[in-house]
């Protein structure tokens, strides 16, 4: 059928590369937590039956695994978001003093532009900080040979690799030559008891701290002469001055297409730099630039080489970087007048991503709505809670940050009287075990509401402790919430139904107001993996309707103003689309005209 | 990089985008040309705006199309195709399925849905082709299919020939919705306007 198509080209996206390269490296353990835009690697690599993976509760727990299995001399491969670097940073610190039996890299995808994140950090700045090196690949084909190079460096110089890519690397899709795409066999590297290497006893880690060093010695020599650096000449021969591009990343693809006039100096390796190859570069050059997405990483290294590095006035910095940018940037060190850009029509309603018809979330963020209850967020669909009209959200800072912000609030003398901790299944397992026994070990009274949809749903469902199934399609013990909340010593714990809203409602007014630590578990599966078993839809039976609006209120996307002429009013009649409603009968029950009613579900439009 | 085919599809979370760019990618691949494709996702499902980015060409190095850039825009929603109509060139050829999504801005009566849309759609876009791509899908007998008859009418803006088409989507549509896939693809072929 495909005949024409040599097997050995693939078109794969950055993250479906890296799990093809790990395959081919002959990873034998990969380990990762779901986030966007790294999750891919891991799913992909899952399709790969002879590698050990699993999704880790955390990142950090992943890296450790991971660095389980390098002491044992096998390669293995961690995945992770840029914020999933923070948590796993503790182990890594300390494992780049002991450094890499069996091969390990550690794949970064950041997210610059916050398409799907809370911040946008640039994680070759923590590679740099644990002294390890960093590669960045600038499409498919190099994720694919990078992440193969990365193990090759790992056991070379015995330390861990950072593989760093961004989202326009891993939910991009390229042309990748796989080769003869052999599975490596595993080489003869081995566990060996070795405590002076391993056991970072203060004794033995000073003598690793300066072993770390001569490593880097040794990298900074092998990065003049890494095969993945590359010098470009000018695609063209307009005549403005000899300019040079460093750049490293996606970065170079839009420097090759907007800038064909310069030469460029592409990084395959982004620390340790080749300084020799760099200072030589920038004496064949008349103005010197760096470009790169994230933060001036490569910059701020070669402006302490004691080189000049010109500093445009369109900046570089700040969200990701587009060939728009590229081409503003491109006029003016050129000195062009930029093309004009043509600009999107302003007046276009949006289109934002909304909390799903039929979500549980809803029946939760409703109550605590009711309640003016202050809560503390998390990482996941929920955050959806934050807006207009359930409104019921008062802080995101990171996965796992919702308990203990609850309890230090209640601590703190906040006259708030009902301070809540939402936080979803997955991401209860990930971190917030800790915070619930540090509330309950210091008396803390706070209400913890685990929004329990049995997937980690934000990221495309993936399994996780309590839905008792693995990465690699297994069964295993279900961990459930209230036993675990019982174990760390949480009296109180009640397990309710979403999308009944009297007992949400009750539940949550009395375990508020309880002055000791309490645990709701508010469980429903995620409504776009059952959406399909839905038996019914509601209707609105538009002569009982009053136009009250209460069911606008639950932010439903299936309910429909019926009448678009009657906007300007502040009254009007609502109808419900078949075709969105998930028949959870939310807004049934917050009708007070019995308007709303069952009706049989079609099967498609 | 004057040789380059800049396609961008949008459409809202569900549409068969995703699929739609991945066969495209495909028939590149099997043309023997460079392809680079880069996709928006993350909040998408959650019925947000999506769009997917495809460059055809000898070499291509971007994942990103420049704004003004866009050879052809296939819209597989009505008001999404004038979010994005500024991405094309001006002589830019935009082929959008004759259909309205409203996004909860609209439904919940905090925004208006603008009545002149057509208008507005022939005002922005030199070549507009409305395509009554979602009738054409429930006359074979499944919505779902909107996106292989919007292929089908992309097809006919690009120089490959049709049997690359069919190997690649019969290459990525799983084999029990692979006859109705195809016939999809015909329908938005051989679909003419009057």
């Amino acid at each position: 059928m495909s005949k024409a198509v040599p097997t050995n080209r693939k078109v794969l996206s950055g993250n479906e590369a890296i799990a093809h390269a790990a395959y081919a490296a002959g990873v034998q353990l990969a380990a990762a937590y779901p986030g966007t835009p790294s999750t891919e690697i891991l799913e992909n690599i899952a399709e790969f039956k002879d590698i050990y993976c699993e999704w880790s509760v955390n990142e950090k727990v992943a890296l450790e695994v991971a660095i389980g299995a390098s002491f044992a001399g096998a390669r293995a491969l961690a995945a992770m978001k840029h914020v999933g670097l923070n948590v796993a940073l503790d182990p890594l610190m300390t494992f780049a003093y002991i450094g890499a039996t069996g091969g390990l890299v550690i794949v970064s995808a950041d997210d610059p532009s916050m398409h799907s994140s809370q911040n946008e950090q640039d994680n070759r700045t923590l590679a740099k900080f644990a002294r390890i090196p960093v590669l960045e690949p600038a499409d498919s084909q190099e994720c694919f040979d990078m992440v193969r190079a990365a193990y090759e460096i790992s056991e070379q110089f015995e330390l861990p690799v950072l593989v760093r890519t961004t989202t326009r690397i891993s939910h991009s899709s390229g042309i990748v030559d796989l080769g003869t795409f052999e599975r490596r066999p595993r080489g003869d590297l081995h566990y060996k008891k070795d405590i002076a290497r391993t056991v970072m006893v203060p004794l033995f880690a000073r003598q690793r701290r300066t072993a770390l060093e001569g490593k880097l010695e040794k990298l900074r020599a092998f990065s003049q002469n890494f095969e993945m650096h590359r010098i470009e000449p000018p695609t063209n021969d307009r005549d403005t001055g000899r300019i040079g591009i460093i750049t490293s990343g996606v970065a170079y693809a839009y420097v090759k297409e907007e800038l064909p006039s310069a030469a460029i100096l592409k990084l395959g390796m982004s620390f340790p730099l080749p300084e020799r190859m760099i200072r030589e570069f920038a004496a064949s050059v008349d103005r010197l630039y760096v470009v790169e997405e994230g933060d001036a990483f490569i910059e701020e290294q070669v402006l302490a080489m004691g080189l000049r590095v010109e500093q445009p006035k369109t900046s570089l910095r700040i969200g990701e970087l587009n060939p728009d940018r590229l081409k503003r940037f491109a006029a003016e060190i050129e000195g062009r007048e930029p093309e004009p850009s043509p600009s999107p029509a302003t007046d276009i309603p949006a289109r934002p991503p909304v909390m799903c018809p039929g979500c549980a979330h809803r029946g939760v963020f409703y109550a605590l709505n009711r309640l003016k209850a202050t809560v503390l967020g998390d990482i996941g669909c929920y955050s959806l809670g934050a807006f207009e009209p359930l409104y019921a959200m008062d802080s995101i800072v990171c996965m796992g940050a919702s308990i203990g912000n609850a309890h230090g609030m209640q601590k703190s003398g906040y006259d708030g009287e009902r301070i809540a901790a939402v936080i979803g299944d997955s991401t209860f397992f990930h971190s917030g075990i800790t915070g619930l026994l540090n509330t309950v070990y210091n008396k803390g009274t706070s209400t913890v509401i685990v929004l329990d949809n049995r997937t980690t749903a934000m990221t495309g469902h993936q399994d996780h402790p309590g839905t008792g199934r693995t990465l690699m399609g297994e069964e295993t013990v279900e961990a459930r919430v209230e036993d675990v909340a019982r174990g760390v010593g949480v009296q109180r714990v009640v397990t309710i139904d979403p999308y009944d809203l009297e007992n949400t409602y009750n539940v949550l007014k009395e375990e508020l107001g309880t002055p000791e630590p309490s645990v709701v578990v508010s469980r429903r599966e995620c409504v776009l993996r059952c959406r399909d078993r839905a038996r019914c839809v509601m209707r609105v039976d538009e002569t009982l309707c009053k136009a009250c609006g209460a069911c606008l209120r639950l932010g439903c996307p299936a309910i429909e103003i019926a009448d678009q002429a009657q906007i300007d009013t502040r009254r009007h009649k609502v109808r419900i689309n078949p075709v969105l409603c998930a028949g959870c009968g939310m807004c049934r029950q917050v009708c007070r005209f019995e308007a709303i009613c069952e009706a049989p579900r079609k099967q498609s439009l | 990089m004057t040789d380059i085919v800049n396609i961008s599809l949008v459409g809202v979370g569900g549409q068969g985008i995703l699929l739609a760019s991945d066969i495209l990618c495909r028939v590149a691949l099997l043309a023997g040309k460079d392809v680079k494709k880069s996709e928006v996702h993350g909040m998408a499902q959650r019925g947000g705006s999506v769009m997917s980015q495809v460059r055809i060409g000898e070499k291509v190095y971007s994942p990103l199309i420049a704004t003004g850039k866009t050879h052809i825009l296939v819209s597989f929603e009505k008001l999404e195709a004038l979010r994005y109509a500024h991405l094309l060139t001006p002589d830019g050829t935009a082929l959008v399925n004759d259909q309205e999504i409203k996004p909860i801005t609209v439904s919940s009566g905090q925004a208006d849905w603008p009545n002149d849309l057509n208008e507005r759609l022939r005002e922005a876009t030199r070549n507009l082709k409305l395509i009554p791509a979602l009738d054409i899908a429930q006359q074979l007998g499944d919505a779902r299919v909107v996106n292989l008859v919007m292929l089908g009418a992309l097809s006919l803006q690009m120089d490959h020939d049709e049997t690359l088409w069919r190997e690649a989507i019969t290459s990525l549509v799983k084999p029990r919705f692979l006859e109705l896939n195809l016939k999809a693809f015909e329908a938005g072929r051989t679909w003419r306007s009057e």
